[in-house]
């Protein structure tokens, strides 16, 4: 008895909804993009097809080059301080009863607060002359002020996205402590082991995937940041906090330089996507690779 | 190594005041040197609870702990030095087997060559040896077991091993192989074994001492003869037995036995009180006979189910709605249902009882 499938061509009907979905969604408007990347258009009747030429000028825009820079040093920064604070801080809340719940209220309360109004509360609260943190600090004899300063606008982007982001790690994390077994904390008593040992051998493995989900959102959302600075500090003073959407904007918005705009925005995507392919491959294999031969060492 | 005292209360509950709002009611037991017990009962009778105790994850509310006569209620499980093996087997993920094995002891600051013998002794006796450099995650559910239980017993100075139903997780065929694997290593280091189960086979195979339990109260601890013979408590009676035993609500008069509307001769010298009383007795002991015996009672086929081994009987005694069940032997032509059979109840291996308690 020969047991082949009949072939039936009419399937693929029923995949046709899906890709006129993503078409719409996804190809189509990240094929305009690519359109545009490839000419220069000086007015709407006068376009000229350029090849990779745009693509060659971002490799060797300099203002872009530091941009990406700032951008990378930033995201780092905001994953070795978000990531570590996230962690203790669901490791620190209380597990169970009413102060759980009013904790996880209190921990989540900056996630709710739109990207805009983030950057206007900091604007106003690091403000020298009339902030709660700005004045204090000018009170306190640093001459804190972030319109001015580099480095101070720099850090205050940080110090925001810290206070509006930790919280989604730590919640994340928090779920991912709720979901261990007490048995686990159990046996670690009876074999003896140091809070060091519970938290390493324990409960970082255990958080291994909401971290990873952590890891991975706090990184691309980081990487696109653009309202908060925007509001805060407009990416100065001077260059100092022009992130790469914010650039990318003034490019293509404010100059209207949409060829070069549009090569960059590809340019930026693919960036996007690679690093988070590596991060997320490595994540996979720290703690997972069999230890062939390490014995016991 | 060593024997266990127990001599105590506990309550999940700031205040109790009844009997409900116990977990264990107050109860004393000594658990000898290099014995195997199984505490076993229903789900929520407590053993957990004493375990827990025993292992120093939980302190009692009232009463002690000792550990060779020194009190320990107040030690933390390291300090006790216990093992404790979990329903679901616990391994530490991102280590080796071997580096799983080796963890109390590198806790406990053991020279390293030390732990490598020790680790390579304990993995040879589980059957572990060959996967000692693999990931710990990627084995089965029995294999981590394993594991779980060798944490326990690489430690030298073990005092006592606890079990908390550990064959929950393993597939029945493996159950068997490592039920096994604990009573052969139970004969070669001579520890303390303490037991959690809620199945009556593997108990009475596992255990010398078996202690069942109810509502936070151990009502008899034997052997497994002693709790299949002679059941302290109804309950032991019920719960031990497939199916358990029969209680048939009785009544002495002068030396005679009313029971479902008859009336039984009693064997004399047997000194029961007069008064309402239980009357057990196993399904494997009623036995079919006729009519003219006066230790008989008649009852109605409900039931004849031929399980191979054995028949099955339910029958209903005549004028009332008791049950009796018997086990007979299949080489006997079976009763059919509606049939009217004779059973004798009243034999060498019946048990009475008042207030559900076995009168001696």
């Amino acid at each position: 008895m020969s047991t082949i499938k009949p072939v039936n061509q009419k399937a693929w009907w029923l995949v046709l909804p899906v890709v006129v979905c993503v078409a719409f969604s996804a190809v189509l408007p990240l094929m305009t993009v690519v359109n545009y990347s490839l000419q220069d258009i000086i007015s709407p009747e006068r376009r000229v097809f350029v090849g990779t030429e745009w693509f060659a000028a971002a490799m060797r825009d300099e203002e872009l080059h530091s941009a990406l820079w700032r951008q990378l040093t930033f995201s780092l920064a905001v994953l070795t301080v978000e990531i570590p604070l996230g962690i203790m801080l669901a490791l620190s809340m209380p597990a169970k009863g009413w102060k759980a719940s009013a904790v996880l209220v209190v921990v989540a309360l900056s996630l709710l607060i739109p990207w805009n109004v983030v950057g206007t509360i900091w604007q106003i609260f690091g403000r020298a002359d009339i902030g709660l943190l700005g004045a204090m600090l000018q009170k306190m004899g640093f001459d804190y002020n972030y319109t001015g300063n580099a480095t101070h606008a720099w850090l205050t982007v940080l110090v925001m996205d810290v206070w509006h982001w930790t919280p989604l790690v730590a919640l994340l994390c928090y779920a991912g402590l709720r979901s261990i077994p007490d048995a686990y904390y159990q046996a670690a008593r009876i074999d003896g082991a140091s809070r060091f040992a519970v938290f390493r051998y324990i409960q970082l493995p255990k958080m291994r995937g909401v971290l990873m989900i952590a890891v991975l959102l706090r990184f691309m959302d980081s990487f696109m940041i653009y309202t908060e600075p925007f509001v805060l500090t407009g990416g100065g003073p001077g260059n100092a906090t022009t992130f790469l959407s914010e650039y990318l904007t003034q490019k293509a918005v404010g100059q209207f330089d949409v060829g070069p705009a549009a090569a960059f925005s590809l340019i930026y995507f693919l960036i996007i996507l690679l690093l988070c392919f590596i991060l997320y491959n490595w994540m996979q294999r720290v703690g997972t690779a069999d230890k062939e031969g390490a014995g016991h060492e | 190594m060593a024997r266990i005292d127990l001599d105590l209360a506990h309550s999940y509950l700031p205040d109790p005041q009844q009997d409900a709002d116990y977990a264990l009611l107050p109860l004393q037991m000594s658990f000898e040197d290099g014995g195997a017990y199984a505490l076993l009962g229903p789900s929520g009778c407590g053993k957990t609870t004493m375990l827990n105790i025993m292992s120093g994850l939980l302190a009692p509310s009232r009463g002690s702990v000792k550990f060779d006569g020194e009190d320990v209620t107040q030690r933390s499980p390291q300090q006790r030095n216990i093992a404790q093996v979990f329903q679901f087997p616990v391994i530490y993920d991102t280590m080796t087997v071997a580096d799983n094995l080796a963890f109390p002891l590198r806790n406990r600051r053991m020279p390293e060559a030390q732990i490598r013998k020790r680790v390579g002794e304990i993995a040879e006796m589980l059957e572990l040896s060959g996967q000692l450099n693999r990931r710990a995650a990627d084995l089965a559910a029995d294999a981590k077991q394993k594991i779980s239980l060798g944490r326990g017993l690489v430690r030298p100075d073990v005092s006592a091993v606890l079990f908390d139903e550990p064959l929950t997780v393993i597939d029945p065929h493996l159950k068997w192989q490592l039920r096994r694997k604990l009573k052969q290593i139970h004969h070669e280091l001579k520890l303390t074994l303490i037991y959690v189960t809620h199945d009556q086979v593997e108990a009475l195979t596992f255990a010398d001492q078996v202690m069942v339990m109810t509502r936070g109260q151990a009502v008899q601890v034997g052997s497994a003869d002693a709790l299949f013979e002679r059941p302290q408590h109804t309950f032991v009676g019920h719960f031990i037995g497939s199916p358990g035993m029969n209680f048939l609500p009785a009544r002495t008069v002068g030396g005679k036995l009313e029971v479902a509307g008859r009336t039984l001769a009693l064997p004399p010298n047997l000194g029961l009180p007069d008064g309402e009383l239980k009357l057990g007795i196993r399904p494997e002991y009623v036995a079919l006979t006729t009519a003219d015996d006066t230790a008989a009672l008649p009852v109605t086929v409900v039931q004849a189910l031929d399980i191979g081994t054995h028949v099955l009987l339910t029958g209903q005694c005549a004028g009332s709605d008791l049950k009796i069940k018997a086990r007979l032997s299949p080489e006997l032509a079976a009763p059919q249902r509606g049939d009217t059979v004779w059973l004798r109840v009243l034999e060498a291996h019946t048990c009475f009882y008042k207030n559900e308690e076995l009168i001696p």
